[in-house]
């Protein structure tokens, strides 16, 4: 089973690395570019029969810092 | 009274035998070195010390896979005990991480890795950490981080504020901290965290001596040496 776990910062969570995307995208000439938020894409191969139940306390252990992201999981 | 202390080693921390060394000088007593596969601290420790650097490359998230390390395990316990534990940069990204301490260290808000002496101010001289210091005293102490920028929700910092847990405050901006703080105790004041490298400024050759009296006190305070 493939799991792929998005990893976001949460609102109101200022994102430097977002902002200095932003920024090259405005020097490379792109107009319009309103915000950029940063994230992470972490890709999971897990047996059949991992409960859901698991994979999200996956995320709240490790892969997601709750105190500033929020995470998001899609089966694929 | 003999001052045990013992200083964990990451792979990829940098500063531990910084940290060691100055250990040894203030307290004329080596630490014990403990590598972070350990699942055991040496017995009747006075003070722990998580030292800076980028253990595990800072994958996932500076601090995140030390957090969950088999010795992790044991400091967290120790810490519960009253054992006096010290996270210095990558150190405190570790207690952060491991929920000791409250918060996230992000990324710097101006996104370059800054390394320099910068200036603190005591908030609280009250701790064990910082009784050798004077209220408000102004020291000067080196960073060297790129993810330094420590984050709370409005509600943790008016909590940690109003509590007297935040330790040092930088007296001038330095990489978007909230509030501007450089350095925090967790509620029993026996734990803190701080950006700056205390053990940085033992003696006259490293540029100053500022960082002398945070071990000092914690002597003072632990063993009453």
């Amino acid at each position: 089973m493939k799991v792929r776990v998005n990893v976001t910062l949460k609102n109101g969570v200022l994102d430097p690395q977002g902002r200095a995307i932003q920024h090259a995208l405005a020097g490379l000439g792109f107009g319009g570019v309103n915000d950029v938020r940063a994230g992470r894409l972490i890709e999971l191969d897990l047996a059949d029969d991992t409960s859901d139940a698991a994979i999200d306390e996956m995320c709240r252990k490790l892969l997601a810092n709750m105190v500033i992201e929020n995470y998001r999981i899609e089966k694929v | 009274m003999a001052f045990r202390a013992a200083v964990i080693t990451f792979p990829g921390s940098n500063c531990d035998r910084d940290m060691a060394v100055a250990i040894e000088q203030v307290s004329g007593i080596a630490p014990h070195r403990v590598w972070h596969g350990d699942a055991e601290l040496p017995e009747g420790l006075d003070f722990i010390a998580l030292p800076g650097g980028f253990s595990y490359g800072d994958y996932l998230r500076s601090g995140a896979m030390a957090a969950r390390s088999p010795i992790m395990q044991a400091v967290v316990r120790a810490a519960e005990c009253g054992v006096a534990v010290l996270g210095v940069c990558n150190g405190f990204q570790v207690l952060t991480e491991a929920g000791l301490l409250p918060g996230a260290l992000m990324r710097n808000a101006g996104i370059r890795f800054v390394c320099r002496e910068v200036p603190l101010v005591v908030e609280n001289n009250q701790s064990l950490f910082t009784a050798g210091y004077a209220a408000d005293q102004r020291i000067v102490i080196p960073v060297a981080h790129h993810d330094g920028n420590y984050f709370a929700d409005a509600a943790t910092l008016d909590r940690i504020e109003g509590e007297g847990r935040v330790a040092f405050r930088y007296a001038e901006p330095v990489n978007g901290s909230a509030r501007d703080i450089a350095g925090i105790l967790n509620e029993a004041g026996n734990v803190l965290g701080m950006m700056p490298h205390p053990e940085r400024m033992i003696e006259a050759a490293q540029g100053g001596i500022d960082g002398r009296a945070l071990f000092e006190g914690a002597v003072r305070a632990l063993v009453g040496a």
